[in-house]
């Protein structure tokens, strides 16, 4: 099976979609003659053209509106953040419009439009471009919020994202761009709501989703060393969220980690690890312990802003917590 | 009777049946949006109602050049007229005002949320200018699939210095959108007067910043708004491009329900009521001998009873089921 970078497994899903269905146009700034910022878009000008690749002034707001309005009236547009943290300049475009047509109308419109950048810090950027913004998503009924860890999921969850007659905010991460992974050459889709297990364990699961992953199953490989075996669950899907893959490991292992790189006050994480808390009580064995990036805006020092995120060091010492070690 | 016209002079060359429509649709509106008042004061309308009264030309005037088959219609929460004019029923218009299962959102819009799909009525946005970059996306449909359609966009002064208006004109001319952006200037953003909070006075040279030719019009004259519109519409779907319009109107009542309007004065009011659109179509109608004082009596009578009829039917309609509490959040 092929191995490709999570760039290129994104690269394929929009080239692929685009080409099966005349109506998925990519929008935002560099997309189309600098070949993205983070060259996700590489390529695609050439292939398809100004028409259906369109670079945009830096206007957040114009252009996340223009992308819901293409939608409602039914284009199925893409349109790419060159950061989630300048998503927030449009989400009124998001909260007010895009989540709400359909149910304001009973019905009469579908937004089907794909919101799409990297999410989380990656490094040295400092306090305003490294923000994890999955809550403020999650939190809307309206919206589905999709957060691939892998390749695979990358190119199957946008392929299903652009499919989607919902509007998607597609969460990525810049430091994952270069991973490698396995993706086939065949088509395949990953459903939206659909969480898995990326590594079977049975004294503890660690649930997490996004860039992460990886550190968590890092973390899993160091535990095993002390005969303490994980299971992974990888969310894949924030909103819907896959509650019964989350509860039927935890039933199987009664130990829950939750990791999330956003601020604790209100995450995803904090509010998974209240749903497992409720729902899994009588198999739990331990509270549940989440793990999230500290309380505070991000600095630029490299050594701080480490000490600011999740770490293999923090989740393993979750683990030892639950397990009472 | 007036003195003898001459058949060009009649008023200002417009076809008999379309100015006739014109009265029907303004006098439609302000008994339909009278009775939407009244009907608020009974507790039978809850929440925000912003009525559209002495505005009446600029949604009838503009929307009658357009061919919703292939045009679009965008505005914000004083949004009443603009449904009715696109062909919305009074009925189903009304029972939405009321939170009704008729209401043409089933009753989960409101008053700020009218929607028609069919008739090309995108609403109804209760966020200030929220709509604007909205309705571009629409013209950005028209142009990707090489359509012939224009989109208006309808806002108010109170919107007009919103960071989504300017980004959404820039927008519309690089893109060569088909759109017509359309301020109703009505003087007041709530309960300010629109020469506190602005740099300009003449909005219409606001499209300058961005290449966008644009033209303050008389908004109180329907005929004006229509000689206009039907040449900006014209314009557009042959050479897609954005263009500006400044409708300089008014409203003779508050903001919205709750607003006692004490920021404007009794004889300010007074001014404007003799710039009533409905009473200038009136005269000209009359002055032609295209209208009895008789006929337009009885006119008014058929239009109260449309309010009336909606009313009955909204109160006699039933509440939403609590199921539909969940549906429609997602396309399946």
């Amino acid at each position: 099976m092929p191995l490709i970078t999570f760039r290129e497994a994104l690269r394929q899903a929009m080239d692929e979609e685009m080409e099966r269905d005349e109506d998925v146009l990519l929008l935002g700034e560099e997309v189309g003659h600098y070949n993205g910022a983070y060259k996700i878009s590489q390529g695609l000008l050439d292939k398809y053209g100004e028409k259906r690749v369109i670079d945009t002034p830096i206007t957040e707001e114009g252009f996340t509106g223009l992308g819901v309005g293409a939608a409602l009236a039914g284009l199925r547009p893409i349109v790419e953040w060159m950061t989630l943290n300048f998503s927030l300049m449009a989400i009124d475009q998001i909260y007010s419009n895009a989540s709400k047509t359909r149910y304001m109308s009973e019905g009469q419109f579908t937004c089907p439009v794909v919101f799409r950048g990297p999410n989380g810090p990656a490094e040295f950027l400092g306090a305003q471009h490294s923000q994890a913004l999955q809550s403020i998503y999650a939190h809307v009924p309206g919206l589905k919020v999709v957060a691939p860890s892998t390749p695979y999921d990358g190119k199957g969850l946008l392929k299903a994202a652009i499919r989607d007659d919902n509007p998607v905010i597609f969460l990525e991460s810049e430091l994952a761009y270069g991973w490698k992974g396995e993706v086939p050459d065949e088509e395949y889709l990953v459903p939206i709501g659909s969480a898995n297990i990326k590594r079977k364990g049975s004294d503890v699961t660690i649930v997490g989703f996004s860039k992460p992953v990886k550190m968590i199953l890092d973390a899993a490989e160091e535990l095993e060393k002390e005969e303490v075996s994980v299971e992974v669950v990888d969310l894949r899907s924030i909103r819907p969220l896959d509650e019964e893959a989350i509860y039927a490991s935890v039933r199987k292992t009664n130990r829950c980690v939750v990791v999330d790189e956003a601020w604790p006050f209100a995450s995803v994480g904090t509010h998974v690890g209240w749903l497992v808390s409720k729902n899994c009580f009588d198999d739990l064995d331990a509270p549940v312990e989440v793990i999230t990036s500290e309380d505070v805006p991000m600095p630029y020092n490299h050594r701080l802003e480490l000490a600011a995120q999740p770490s293999i060091e923090k989740i393993t010492r979750a683990v030892r917590r639950v397990l009472y070690l | 009777m007036g003195k003898v016209q001459t058949k060009d002079e009649i008023v200002r060359h417009h076809d008999k049946d379309l100015v006739a429509r014109f009265l029907r649709e303004m006098i439609r509106i302000r008994r339909f949006e009278e009775k939407a008042g009244q009907m608020y004061g009974l507790r039978k309308i809850g929440g925000f109602c912003h009525l559209y009264i002495g505005q009446e030309a600029v949604a009838v005037g503009s929307i009658l050049s357009l061919d919703l088959k292939r045009d679009y219609v965008v505005t914000g929460y004083r949004d009443h007229a603009h449904a009715l004019v696109c062909g919305m029923d009074p009925n189903t218009v009304m029972a939405e005002l009321y939170g009704k299962a008729t209401g043409c959102s089933g009753g989960k819009g409101g008053s700020m949320h009218m929607y028609d799909a069919a008739l090309h009525m995108i609403g109804g946005n209760g966020i200030v200018g929220s709509q604007i970059p909205v309705a571009a996306g629409f013209a950005l449909k028209i142009r990707y699939r090489k359509e012939d359609g224009v989109v208006l966009c309808y806002f108010g002064d109170g919107a007009i210095h919103q960071g989504a208006f300017h980004e959404t004109m820039n927008l519309a001319k690089i893109y060569r959108l088909p759109i017509i952006f359309i301020c109703e200037n009505n003087h007041y953003g709530m309960g300010t007067d629109y020469k506190r909070v602005s740099a300009v006075f003449d909005f219409s040279i606001m499209g300058a910043a961005y290449d966008i030719p644009g033209k303050q019009v008389d908004g109180m004259d329907v005929l004006t708004v229509y000689d206009e519109m039907s040449k900006a519409v014209e314009d557009v779907r042959k050479n897609s491009h954005p263009l500006f319009f400044e409708m300089k109107t008014y409203r003779y009542r508050g903001h919205s329900m709750s607003d006692p309007a004490q920021y404007r004065t009794k004889e300010e009011l007074n001014q404007y009521r003799e710039q009533d659109p409905i009473l200038i179509l009136k005269k000209q109608m009359t002055d032609a001998g295209l209208l009895t004082d008789d006929e337009y009596k009885k006119l008014d009578g058929e239009m109260k009873k449309v309010g009336d009829k909606a009313a009955v039917f909204a109160d006699e309609s039933e509440e939403p089921s609590p199921d539909s509490l969940y549906q429609n959040v997602y396309a399946d």
